[in-house]
């Protein structure tokens, strides 16, 4: 098993066990050549440090976002992207891909 | 997530225990699924656990998510033969956890397995001590039916999902009687991979490894029936 700093559920654990806030967000559908398959996760801290991938790039911003807001009202949700080519093409991913994505606060 | 929930997914990770979490994508609500449950979800869980494969599934009339932790897979090597040399190189390249089996103390050196967990017992002993899970591949290497026989029987009676034996059809087919004598089916004999390897004619030992792993690789992602071997 790899590590605390490239472990999303590692990560998520040790955050709470210094007192931190964190949300986790897990790709649970892919349509078409999406980057990353379901199961995928990104653990994220409530000041925005994040571990993982959700999406190799193109939508993490948007989901890190997300996230902090669900650690806020502790809520759970449920997101969709399209990969966009421009998207896609700038982090060197093959285009036209959707993932759905669902966000949740730990603890 | 509650954090119970998170700190037993991590946990059993640490172990090498699989665990399948179900989630309501409506909710948040979780379950965790340990191997074995009856109902509607314990039975997507599995066979999802089995692809290795999270995914989304309709039970109960709820959606939920299924994330699968399996245990990590496992390619144990008898006989530390020349071709066992590649065969664990390139078996860890693909993640595997790899140990090699071999009571000659001579074959089975830290110098010609650089990183590989070795073992000198008897197969039937370290397979006792150590044993194959539904995440286990076996190859046994040696030719020697004192060493290979032991790991053989070993590995039938697990419930690996892979069992491979090194020699000609007609080494197999006297290696074949010999299990049969001991009480093994043509259904049981039938799981070993006999001559090992997908037939892609290969010559060298990296080559021979190259058309075991990928045997194995096939009995892993593909359904029994869909693999192609040639006759």
């Amino acid at each position: 098993m790899s590590a605390e700093n490239d472990d999303p559920l590692l990560a998520a654990e040790g955050w709470l066990a210094e007192g931190r806030k964190a949300a986790l967000a897990t790709v649970v559908k892919t349509w078409g050549s999406s980057p990353r398959p379901a199961g995928s996760r990104l653990a994220v801290r409530d000041d925005g440090a994040f571990v993982g991938s959700v999406s190799g790039g193109c939508v993490e911003g948007a989901v890190i976002e997300v996230a902090q807001a669900a650690i806020a009202d502790g809520k759970t949700r449920v997101l969709e992207f399209g990969v966009s080519d421009e998207q896609a093409w700038s982090v060197g991913l093959a285009c036209g891909g959707r993932v759905e994505i669902f966000v949740e606060p730990v603890g | 997530m509650h954090l119970a929930t998170l700190k037993a997914i991590n946990e059993a990770r640490r172990e090498g225990r699989g665990v399948v979490l179900a989630t309501d994508l409506n909710n948040g609500d979780e379950r965790l699924i340990a191997p074995g449950g009856v109902d509607a979800l314990a039975d997507a869980a599995a066979k999802a656990a089995r692809a290795d494969q999270s995914m989304t599934v309709d039970a109960e009339g709820r959606r939920w998510f299924l994330s699968i932790f399996n245990p990590p897979l496992e390619l144990v090597v008898v006989g530390a033969a020349h071709i066992a040399q590649p065969l664990t190189q390139i078996g860890m390249l693909m993640e595997y956890r790899v140990r090699v089996i071999d009571p000659r103390v001579s074959f089975a050196t830290p110098a010609r397995f650089p990183g590989v967990a070795l073992s000198h017992d008897w197969p039937d002993e370290a397979l006792a001590k150590q044993p194959l899970g539904p995440r286990s591949a076996l190859a046994a290497l040696t030719h020697d039916p004192k060493i290979d026989d032991p790991a053989l029987a070993a590995a039938l009676n697990s419930g690996c999902f892979y069992v491979g034996a090194l020699g000609s059809r007609k080494t197999h087919a006297a290696r074949l009687e010999r299990l049969r004598a001991q009480g093994f089916d043509d259904t049981m004999l039938a799981r070993i991979k006999g001559p090992i390897g997908l037939a892609i004619g290969a010559k060298s030992p990296a080559e021979i490894a190259v058309a075991i792993l990928a045997e194995i690789t096939a009995a892993l992602r593909q359904p029994p029936e869909a693999v192609r071997r040639e006759a």
